[in-house]
C-alpha cells in the first residue's frame, strides 16, 4: 500500500488546519454559505435531508486496518456508529456536526486518510479495480498509476472549479470491475504487441440524467504520457465544458454536442504544448509508485494439496461450500483466495458497516491478509490476500458478524444509493426496496439458478446506485408526490458496457418485487442452456418482459 | 485609491479597471484596463495612447492577444463567480504557451481561498473584493508543498520527492 512520506502527511495536515480555518470564517459569517458551499464540498462535506454527510476519501479502495478501526472509531465518537461504504469506493457518515468536522479530519489525517475532493466540481477520489494487485485476470496493477493520478489530481491548481465533477477509473485486468466505460475518463491498462505498457484512454461516459458509454480518444497512450494527456484532456474540459446549465455540465455532453473525434482534435492540440514537459512520468517516479505495492511476503504454497483440503472441508460443510463458491474469487498467488465480504444481508442498509463489524473485518485483515483491505464499487469490502487454509475461519468469523451472505454477483447483492432516507436529492426511498426484494428472494437455490446477475438501485436520476448499468435497474422516480419506481433492462457494466433500456411505466413500492419477479420469470422461460440474464435479454429483447409484466 | 494584492503585498492600485467603455465622455486619463474586443477594435490607437492593458471575460481565451503580449504590461482575467474556474486556465497557458512575463491579474468575485491556486496558475496580482486584503495574505501559504506542477513550481512532486 501506499504510504505517505513526510511531505503528503504535511500536506493533508495542512488540509485539515485550512478548513478549520474556513469553518470558523463560516461560523462568524465572514464566509457567505455560497462561498463556504465549495469549500465545503471540496472536503466531502454535505448537507444532506436531516444533517450534514461526511464522505471520507478511500483513494481506489484500498485501506488498512488501521485505518479501518480509526474510521470505526470515528463514526462511533463523531456519528452513531456506523458508515456508509458508496459506490465510488468511500465512506460516508451520515450525522457527524459542522463543529466536528475539522477534528474529523485531523483524526483521519493521522492515519494517513481525508476527504479531499470527494465532492464537488473538482478531479474526485480515482476509482480501480478492487482486485487490483491480486486478480488472476490481471494485466498489470492499476494502484501504482491510481496513486500517480492520486497525488497529480490532489489540489490540482487548475482544475478545483471545473463545469462539474470528474471521476476517473482505472482498470488493468481483463474483465473491467471499474465500470471504466461510464466514467467522465477510464484508464484501461493495456500492453502493445511490444509488451510495453500504455493505456487506453476513454472520455465522456457517465450516468446521471443523460447516461452515455464513454468513447475511446487513444488506443495506446504510451506510459510516461498519462499525466500529461490527462491534463490536456482536463484543460479542453475546462474551458469549454458548459457552465450555464448544471444538467449539461458533464464532460459527456460536451463530447457529445463535439463529437468524439474533434473533442479528440482539440485534446491532442492542447497536448501539444503539454507532452514531455515536465509531467511526464519518469521511469524512476514509475517505480517509485510500483515500489509500494510490492506482492506481499506470500508463502509458497502447493495449490493442489490446499485445495483438495479445501474440498474436503467444503463437502462436510453444505453453508461452507456455497460461501466459498460466491464469495471468493481467484488469486494470482498459489494457495490463496480473495474474499469477498458481503455487504448485502436482508435486512441491513447495502454497503453499511457498524463500528463493530469494521474492527472485526480489521481484525481479520490483520490475521489472514497482510493487514489490507478493499472496499468495492458494489459496495462490498474484500479482504484480498487470505490463504485458502484459512478461508474456513474467515468464513465462520465473517459469518458471526453477518458478512458472509453467499451472494456475491447474484441478485440479492444488490447496489443501492442511500436514497430517500439520507439523501435531500432522492425522489424515493431505495433502501426499502433493496430489503423488500431481499426478503421476497430469500431462497439461495433460486438466486444461484439464476445466476449472474446485477441488480442496482438509484433514489433519482444522479444514478449513485448505478442503475443505468444494472442487469436490472430500478430508478425512484416522483409522480405526483408519491414514490414510484421505473424498471430497465439490459444494462451492464464490463467491457461490453450497455445502458438498461426502459421497461415501461413505473410502479409503486409494493408492486416492485413481484414485478421484478415477473421479470425474472421471463428470462428463466426463455433462457438456453446456460445463458445469463444478459445474454437472454440481448438476444430476445424487451418485448417478453414487457408483455409478462404490463399483461 | 482602491487596493490590490501585488506579489503578496497590499498596494495602491493605480489601475483603473474600464468594465465598459464610457460612450460619452471617452477614455479617462490615466493607466486603463480595457474589455477584449474594445482592444481588438482600437488596437492601433490604444497602442499609441500607451498605459494600456486588457481583461479577458471567462469565456475569452487569451489567444487573440497572442501578437500583443510583449507589449501589455496588464493582462486581467473576470471571474462572474468563484466558481467559475475557466480563467485558471487562462493564466496557466498565458504564462506557459504564450510565455507572458506581464502582470497577470484577478478580477472578480474570486475569494481568498482561492489565491493559492490562482498564484500557482501565474496569477501575481489580485483585485479582491475584501475589506480587509491584509487578512486574506495568509491564504497565499495554505500549502507549503504541491504535487501538481505549477508556474510557481514547474516540478512536479513526483520529480522531487518520489525519485
Ligand atoms: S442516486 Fe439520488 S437519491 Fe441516490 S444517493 Fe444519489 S443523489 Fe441521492
Amino acid at each position: 500500500m501506499y504510504q505517505y512520506n513526510k511531505q503528503d502527511q504535511l500536506l493533508v495536515n495542512e488540509r485539515a488546519q485550512q478548513f478549520r480555518g474556513q469553518a470558523e470564517r463560516f461560523l462568524a459569517g465572514e464566509l457567505t454559505p455560497q462561498q463556504f458551499l465549495p469549500l465545503r464540498l471540496q472536503n466531502g462535506l454535505y448537507k444532506q435531508r436531516l444533517a450534514y454527510m461526511l464522505r471520507i476519501a478511500i483513494p481506489y479502495g484500498t485501506l488498512n486496518s488501521r485505518q479501518l478501526r480509526k474510521l470505526a472509531d470515528i463514526s462511533r465518537r463523531f456519528d452513531k456508529g456506523f458508515g456508509h461504504f458508496s459506490t465510488r469506493q468511500n465512506l460516508q457518515l451520515n450525522w457527524p456536526e459542522l463543529e466536528d468536522v475539522p477534528q474529523i479530519l485531523e483524526e483521519l489525517a493521522s492515519v494517513e486518510m481525508h476527504a479531499i475532493q470527494t465532492s464537488g466540481n473538482c478531479i474526485r477520489n480515482t476509482t480501480a479495480d478492487h482486485f487490483s494487485g491480486v486478480a488472476a485476470d490481471e494485466i498489470e496493477d492499476a494502484r501504482p498509476y491510481c496513486e500517480i493520478i492520486r497525488q497529480w489530481s490532489t489540489f490540482h491548481p487548475e482544475f478545483a472549479f471545473l463545469p462539474r465533477k470528474f471521476k476517473i477509473a482505472v482498470c488493468g485486468s481483463q474483465q473491467d470491475r471499474a465500470a471504466m466505460h461510464v466514467h467522465d475518463v477510464g484508464v484501461e491498462i493495456v500492453h502493445n504487441a511490444q509488451g510495453e505498457s500504455g493505456f487506453k484512454i476513454l472520455v465522456g461516459g457517465g450516468l446521471g440524467r443523460t447516461p452515455v458509454i464513454g468513447e475511446v480518444i487513444n488506443e495506446f497512450l504510451p506510459k510516461q504520457h498519462l499525466l500529461t494527456y490527462l491534463e490536456a484532456v482536463l484543460r479542453v474540459y475546462n474551458q469549454l465544458g458548459r457552465r450555464d446549465n448544471k444538467f449539461k455540465a458533464r464532460i459527456k455532453i460536451l463530447v457529445r454536442a463535439m463529437g468524439p473525434d474533434a473533442f479528440r482534435e482539440k485534446v491532442e492540440a492542447e497536448w501539444v504544448y503539454l507532452k514531455d514537459g515536465p509531467n511526464t512520468l519518469t521511469a524512476e517516479a514509475i517505480a517509485h509508485a510500483q515500489s509500494f505495492f510490492q506482492k506481499p511476503p506470500y508463502e509458497v504454497l502447493d495449490d493442489t494439496i490446499e485445495e483438495s483440503t479445501l474440498q474436503q472441508q467444503a463437502l462436510a460443510d453444505a453453508a461452507f461450500a456455497r460461501w466459498l463458491k460466491y464469495n471468493t474469487s481467484r488469486h494470482k498467488q498459489a494457495g490463496h483466495a480473495i474474499v469477498t465480504l458481503s455487504l448485502k444481508t436482508t435486512g441491513y442498509a447495502p454497503g453499511d458497516a457498524t463500528a463493530e463489524q469494521m474492527e472485526v473485518v480489521a481484525d481479520l485483515a490483520d490475521r489472514y491478509s497482510f493487514g489490507e483491505i478493499r472496499s468495492s464499487h458494489q459496495q462490498n469490502l474484500i479482504l484480498p490476500d487470505v490463504r485458502k487454509r484459512d478461508l474456513k475461519a474467515v468464513w465462520e468469523a465473517a459469518t458471526a458478524i453477518g458478512f458472509a451472505t453467499p451472494n456475491i454477483g447474484h441478485l440479492t447483492d444488490i447496489i443501492c444509493c442511500p436514497g430517500g432516507d439520507y439523501c435531500s436529492l432522492a425522489n424515493a426511498k431505495s433502501i426499502p426496496v433493496a430489503e423488500a426484494i431481499q426478503r421476497k428472494f430469500d431462497d439461495l437455490d433460486y438466486i444461484y439458478d439464476l445466476g449472474e446477475l446485477d441488480l442496482n438501485i438509484s433514489g433519482c436520476m444522479n444514478a449513485c446506485g448505478h442503475h443505468h448499468v444494472g442487469h436490472i435497474g430500478i430508478l425512484g422516480v416522483d409522480k405526483k408526490g408519491a414514490e414510484f419506481y421505473q424498471i430497465s433492462l439490459g444494462g451492464n457494466q464490463g467491457k461490453d458496457a450497455s445502458l438498461g433500456e426502459i421497461l415501461g411505466p413505473s410502479f409503486s413500492q409494493v408492486d416492485v418485487p413481484s414485478v421484478i419477479e415477473k421479470v425474472l420469470q421471463t428470462y428463466l422461460d426463455k433462457r438456453i442452456d446456460g445463458e445469463v440474464f444478459l445474454g437472454t435479454f440481448r438476444r430476445i429483447g424487451i418485448e417478453p418482459f414487457k408483455e409478462r409484466v404490463y399483461a | 485609491m482602491p487596493k490590490l494584492i501585488k506579489d503578496r503585498a497590499v498596494i495602491d492600485d493605480d489601475w483603473q479597471l474600464l468594465r465598459e467603455i464610457p460612450a460619452e465622455e471617452g477614455l479617462p486619463a490615466g493607466k486603463i484596463i480595457v474589455p477584449l474586443d474594445y482592444w481588438l477594435e482600437q488596437r492601433d490607437a490604444l497602442l499609441a495612447r500607451g498605459d494600456v492593458g486588457v481583461w479577458l471575460s471567462s469565456d475569452q481565451a487569451p489567444t487573440p492577444l497572442a501578437p500583443d503580449l510583449e507589449t501589455l504590461p496588464v493582462i486581467a482575467i473576470d471571474f462572474p463567480l468563484f466558481t467559475d474556474g475557466r480563467g485558471f486556465s487562462y493564466g496557466r497557458t498565458l504564462r506557459e504557451h504564450h510565455g507572458y512575463k506581464g502582470e497577470v491579474r484577478a478580477i472578480g468575485q474570486f475569494i481568498r481561498d482561492q489565491l493559492f491556486y490562482l498564484s500557482r496558475c501565474g496569477f501575481d496580482a489580485f483585485a479582491i473584493e475584501t475589506a480587509d486584503p491584509e487578512r486574506a495574505l495568509a491564504s497565499f501559504d495554505d500549502f507549503s508543498d504541491a504535487y501538481s506542477a505549477g508556474i510557481d513550481q514547474p516540478v512536479p512532486w513526483f520529480r522531487r520527492h518520489n525519485q
